[in-house]
């Protein structure tokens, strides 16, 4: 399997966690997993959702202190 | 021994910096201690901004372009000749023609260019106002245009966050002011689950879309068009239909980056803070070519320049580091053809927009002839 690439969003406002995440996934192979981390909530939210309408694997969510790390998988 | 620093893309942040560079290093350029070389791919400077006036008829060459050469300092070296290859190891850069040349430091400030071509069917389906080609056609179907769906996609990653936004109000009065608004739809698509990456701004421009009556999708990324049938279809597996499509097209970087294993997707692996490719720190990176994740923006290259040329002249002058760069970005954002407001904001700091007003309007109007002072490094 090869190396998770992890995304640090934090203290990204704009164009934040999300978007980077998007944009990452395009740059990623079929079957590479993410980790992303966010500092705001509201991407904690926004990206597991956002996984779950696009049809990429969703695998975790672990709050670490003040942030969020969101593991996804890509699966298309 | 004369330090030699090589600018890699003489855009925004590139010419920012070295005409910067020579301002603050001018004894040191002036009795040989120093020489600053750029390479580049054109004789003329584009302002980009101003292309988001091309489709309305209300920017020409005057405010697009000035000549590369006498935007820079007579110090600098101006090669039109871009940069094939970058051994970082040591310390080597090699041009499209052959030539290899050292350096002790290098500023890759290589830019983004848009990529419709990853979205199949994008290219022939879709204008767009991101470069000049597609700026100058989106002019031509707009003055033919009589009405009917208009799609506003916009796709991620991309320069200029408020942009989408600008062409989407500036749209919307242009249609009114022809007598087409009535006979028109537009509908606004965005990437994430908001209208806006900048939470403030999403709050702000929703009520002002339910206002004039532009619709909107969120979570919204382009997976192909279908030119024949006119319709767009999202990876969230939504379809809509268009008269006219208009795009903003995921990004890249330039192929130099991957070429020379200093990022993937042309986005060169950054500190956010020094600025320093994160394995080589005789690299700095700037402007849009840099994988921090913060706004490609004019504003956020601007501010990084100005860590830049501090950390270099410091160096050079005393041997040792000056300052971080804070994340800052400020911008300006066109509420329509005649009133704007603006943001600012940091890595620490979330971003507050003021009300609109008609003045901010013109200060962008005014930054925008302003641009080629900051360009020369008098601002
Ligand atoms: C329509 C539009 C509207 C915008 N509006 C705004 C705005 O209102 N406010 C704002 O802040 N920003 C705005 N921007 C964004 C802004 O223009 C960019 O973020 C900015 O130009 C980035 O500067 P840069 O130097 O990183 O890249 P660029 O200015 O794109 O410069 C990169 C340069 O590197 C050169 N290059 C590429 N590859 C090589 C190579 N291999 N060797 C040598 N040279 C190379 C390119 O030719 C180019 O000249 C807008 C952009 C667009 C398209």
């Amino acid at each position: 399997m090869s190396e998770r690439k992890t995304i640090d969003a934090r203290g990204s406002f704009c164009p934040g966690p999300l978007m980077e995440l998007i944009a990452g996934i395009k740059l990623a192979e079929v079957g590479e997993e993410l980790e992303i981390l966010s500092g705001d909530r509201g991407s904690a939210e926004d990206i597991p959702a956002w996984i779950a309408k696009v049809g990429h694997e969703y695998i975790k969510t672990d709050k670490i202190d003040d942030y969020w790390s969101i593991i996804v998988k890509k699966t298309k | 021994m004369s330090k030699k620093i090589l600018v890699v893309g003489g855009g925004l942040a590139g010419t920012i910096v070295a005409n910067g560079l020579c301002r603050h290093i001018g004894k040191e350029l002036r009795n040989g201690k120093a020489q600053i070389t750029m390479l580049g791919t054109s004789e003329q400077h584009l302002y980009q901004p101003a292309l988001l006036f091309v489709p309305f008829g209300l920017a020409g060459e005057e405010d697009l372009f000035r000549n590369q050469r006498k935007l820079l300092n007579r110090y600098i070296t101006y090669h039109v000749d871009p940069a094939k290859h970058i051994d970082a190891e040591n310390k080597k850069v090699t041009t499209e023609s052959g030539k290899v040349l050292d350096y002790d430091y290098l500023i890759l400030a290589t830019g983004s260019r848009i990529m419709p071509q990853t979205i199949p069917g994008m290219e022939e389906g879709a204008l767009w106002f991101y470069d000049l080609d597609g700026a100058r056609k989106m002019r031509t179907a707009l003055q033919a245009f009589k009405g009917g769906k208009i799609i506003i996609n916009v796709n991620a990653p991309h320069k200029c966050p408020v942009a989408p936004l600008e062409i989407t109000f500036m749209l919307y009065d242009y249609l009114t002011k022809r007598g087409l608004i009535d006979k028109t739809e537009i509908t606004y698509t965005y990437p994430i689950g908001r209208l806006h990456a900048l939470e403030p701004v999403a709050h702000w421009c929703k009520p002002e879309m339910d206002k004039k009556g532009i619709k909107y999708e969120t979570f919204f990324n382009a997976e192909s068009v279908d030119p024949a049938k006119k319709t767009i279809t999202s990876m969230e597996g939504i379809t809509l239909d268009y008269d006219m499509l208009i795009t903003i097209p995921p990004h890249s970087g330039m192929d130099v980056v991957d070429n020379s294993n200093l990022g993937k997707g042309g986005w060169a692996t950054t500190d956010p803070k020094s600025l320093l490719h994160t394995e080589h720190d005789s690299i700095f990176v700037i402007g849009d070519t840099t994988n921090i994740p913060i706004s490609k923006a004019g504003s956020t290259a601007h501010f990084e320049t100005e860590v830049v040329i501090a950390n270099i002249t410091s160096m050079i002058q005393e041997g040792c580091w000056s300052r971080y760069y804070d994340g800052k970005v400020f911008c300006f954002v066109e509420t329509g053809m005649d009133e704007g407001t603006y943001v600012w904001f940091d890595y620490e700091n979330p971003p507050n927009p003021g009300p609109p007003s008609q003045m901010i309007h013109w200060l962008k109007l005014t930054y925008n002839r302003l641009y080629w002072l900051s360009a020369r490094g008098l601002l």
